[in-house]
């Protein structure tokens, strides 16, 4: 009997205890879905890293309080993003690539309320927007440290899953890798995965067993740069997020994401009546790439050799993917000073040439 | 087809990924051996990870460290002892909880452990033996643990062999009533054995913060605590079957990595599915067959409560 009381007074407190969590007055009310936690230290903690920068800039006019983290791909999206709608939510950033369905989805039934859709190309309705960033601008930059940094000649590439932004980064990686070292080769591996810990690292482990000394990851976690760090030697790159505890060696650079000022401009145009429906894909030009500090593990010359690169990037008079390029299989793509066009790119499903090993289909 | 993989390197590397599925395996499969179906080994297996981590982090110690992950996968185990044996809640329901638990749990724990390096667990120094070719690096490279892992596995088996100790957990795990009737203290028991396997599953944790991965991320483990419930059952109930599963699951997982790495000409996709393939493969094959029973404990997942 004693214990049945105990257990009904601990549930009626634990009720009280949510229920108590106040509700917010009259804030524009700006909500976030992350496809990880945020302690990923890379690709959610970039996105909420934007969300900071917004509540930064707005302060009480904005209630940039609510997101809600580890959110499924699918079916429970569509839940989340139907209950952050009913709650009050006027703008709504859904930030992965599997989100784009539920999104145009849960959009339609609320007219009212914006949705922004991070990586996708879906606008079914008139308040979806998307969003990406052109993260193969950087991959030019940390495929050409690659290649003048391996001594093996062997590069690694880590992938998540053959999707075109994960073959844009390494078509971008080994493009600029070759045009510096001719001998280099790349192997991939990939990981079916965006973030699992001890199989980024087991990856990592493979391709440095294989003789590889410098591996590019497109996963998000920091464990395949603490794998490198057991090998003196092997270096890699911060993917995402700076990852700057693994400086000066083995992470020399990194690629960032750089959410926050595209939140803050999304959430401003919401406040001051001048939003529009848009679909944006800047790089590092526009802001949202960003290329961490190049350590001192990287020699001058190669450090000033990425930098002017990625400046030439940054101002236009360079895309890392001008021809003559051909495909893997030699038929040609790009002609001499050709330059890919955004279209090709979102839809990329090829290697180009000089890569071994299949893309899976 | 197979490109260029170095044998010893592959075992020695295949060696360090099954011990935290192989630690947890067999906490697990004492556990069950006396009756208790502990589905939590998932949720035991991330607190003994954060809890290892913070220890470890905080006393500089590695060794601590484990000791601490030991302690936090137990005091969870506790958590799930205390439901089911003396509030004899539903085993299966419970576990289930505890895994759910012990992942937001480790998380909340977590926060502010991001980015930080853990101190390193080195080598075991075995002097010259190391530099033996092709047996130096699978036998003497690796770090305590993995002998450790070897070492109470044998333990175990010696034990619930041949000991009254493991006669006692058997025949609970075999017939509470029976035993309950001896005068042995069935609940207890099971206490003992269900606090091993959140101590064993938390040292397993502690393994990938510490050694395989070395950081804190939320969800490190991964389903790790999965596989290893898997594997208890692929090894009947029996010790050594359970260090042949978690070689077997870890080899294959660390093979397709490395044929991808080494260039191999077979796709992707069957390399990926290739170790949860192979799993169900041998459990369909160990269950069939005549005069073959799965050995499995015969009081599993039954409450016990002395009425008498």
């Amino acid at each position: 009997m004693l214990k049945r009381t105990l257990l009904a007074t601990a549930a009626l407190g634990l009720g009280l205890a949510f229920a108590g969590a106040a509700s917010a007055q009259d804030a524009l009310k700006a909500c976030w879905v992350y496809v990880g936690p945020i302690g990923d230290g890379g690709w959610t903690f970039q996105h909420d890293q934007g969300r900071l920068d917004v509540i930064k800039a707005f302060g009480d006019k904005v209630d940039a309080s609510t997101y809600q983290e580890n959110v499924p791909e699918g079916a429970d999206a569509e839940r989340v993003l139907t209950q952050m709608a009913l709650g009050g939510c006027k703008i709504i950033f859904t930030t992965s690539f599997g989100y784009m369905d539920p999104t145009n989805a849960v959009a339609a039934k609320f007219p009212d309320v914006k949705f922004e859709h991070a990586t996708g190309y879906k606008r079914d309705s008139a308040n979806v927007s998307t969003y990406n960033a052109r993260f193969y601008e950087g991959r030019a930059v940390t495929g050409t440290i690659a290649g003048r940094m391996t001594k093996s000649n062997k590069i690694g590439y880590i992938g998540s899953f053959p999707i075109p932004e994960v073959i844009q980064g390494i078509n971008a990686s080994f493009i600029h890798a070759k045009k510096v070292n001719p001998n280099v080769t790349m192997s991939v591996v990939w990981a079916y995965t965006w973030f699992d810990p001890a199989k980024e690292a087991d990856a990592a482990k493979a391709l440095i067993e294989q003789g590889v000394d410098v591996i590019l990851q497109h996963t998000d976690s920091t464990a395949p740069l603490a794998e490198a760090a057991k090998t003196p030697g092997v270096i890699g790159f911060g993917q995402a997020s700076d990852m700057a505890e693994y400086k000066p060696s083995p992470r020399v650079s990194a690629i960032i994401d750089n959410w926050g000022p595209y939140y803050v401009e999304r959430v401003g145009a919401l406040l001051d009546g001048t939003y529009e429906q848009k679909d944006t894909w800047a790089g590092i030009g526009g802001g949202e790439v960003k290329i961490g500090d190049i350590t001192e593990a990287v020699p001058a010359e190669v450090k000033a050799e990425a930098e002017a690169l990625a400046a030439s990037i940054g101002d236009g008079s360079y895309h890392p993917f001008t021809g003559p390029l051909n495909k893997q299989d030699g038929s040609a793509w790009l002609a001499e000073g050709e330059k890919a066009d955004d279209g090709t790119l979102a839809g990329m499903n090829f290697y180009v040439e000089g890569i071994e090993g299949d893309i899976p289909q | 087809m197979f490109g260029a993989i170095n044998p010893a390197v592959l075992i020695a590397s295949l060696m360090v990924a099954s011990v935290p599925i192989m630690l947890a395996a067999l906490g697990e499969l004492v556990v069950e051996k006396s009756g208790v179906l502990n589905l939590g080994v998932e949720g035991m297996m991330i607190i003994g990870a954060i809890c290892g981590f913070i220890t470890a982090v905080t006393t500089g110690s590695p060794l601590l460290g484990f000791a601490g992950g030991a302690a936090g996968g137990a005091a969870l185990a506790l958590i799930f002892a205390v439901l089911t044996q003396s509030l004899l809640a539903n085993q299966v329901a419970t576990g289930l909880a505890l895994t759910l638990f012990g992942l937001g749990l480790s998380s909340l724990m977590g926060q502010g452990y991001n980015g930080i390096k853990p101190p390193l667990t080195a080598a075991v120094p075995f002097g010259p033996l190391r530099d033996i070719p092709g047996l130096g690096r699978i036998l003497f490279s690796h770090d305590w643990v993995v002998y450790f892992s070897i070492l109470i596995i044998a333990a175990t088996w010696y034990v619930l062999k041949y000991t009254r100790t493991g006669l006692i957990i058997r025949a609970v795990g075999e017939n509470h009533d029976a035993a309950h009737a001896l005068g042995y203290k069935v609940n207890r028991i099971r206490l003992a054995c269900i606090l091993f396997g959140g101590a064993m599953a938390g040292m397993g944790g502690a393994y990938i913060s510490l050694i395989r991965v070395p950081q804190w991320t939320d969800g490190i483990t991964a389903g790790a605590g999965w596989i290893a419930l898997a594997i208890v059952v692929f090894a009947s109930w029996k010790p050594w079957r359970v260090l042949i599963g978690a070689y077997l699951f870890g080899g294959i997982t660390v093979l397709q990595l490395n044929l991808q790495a080494a260039g191999s000409s077979i796709p992707v996709e069957y390399l990926s599915m290739s170790p949860y393939l192979i799993t169900i493969l041998v459990l369909v094959i160990m269950s069939s067959g005549k005069g073959r029973t799965l050995n499995a404990p015969a009081a599993l997942g039954q409450n016990f409560h002395a009425t008498r």
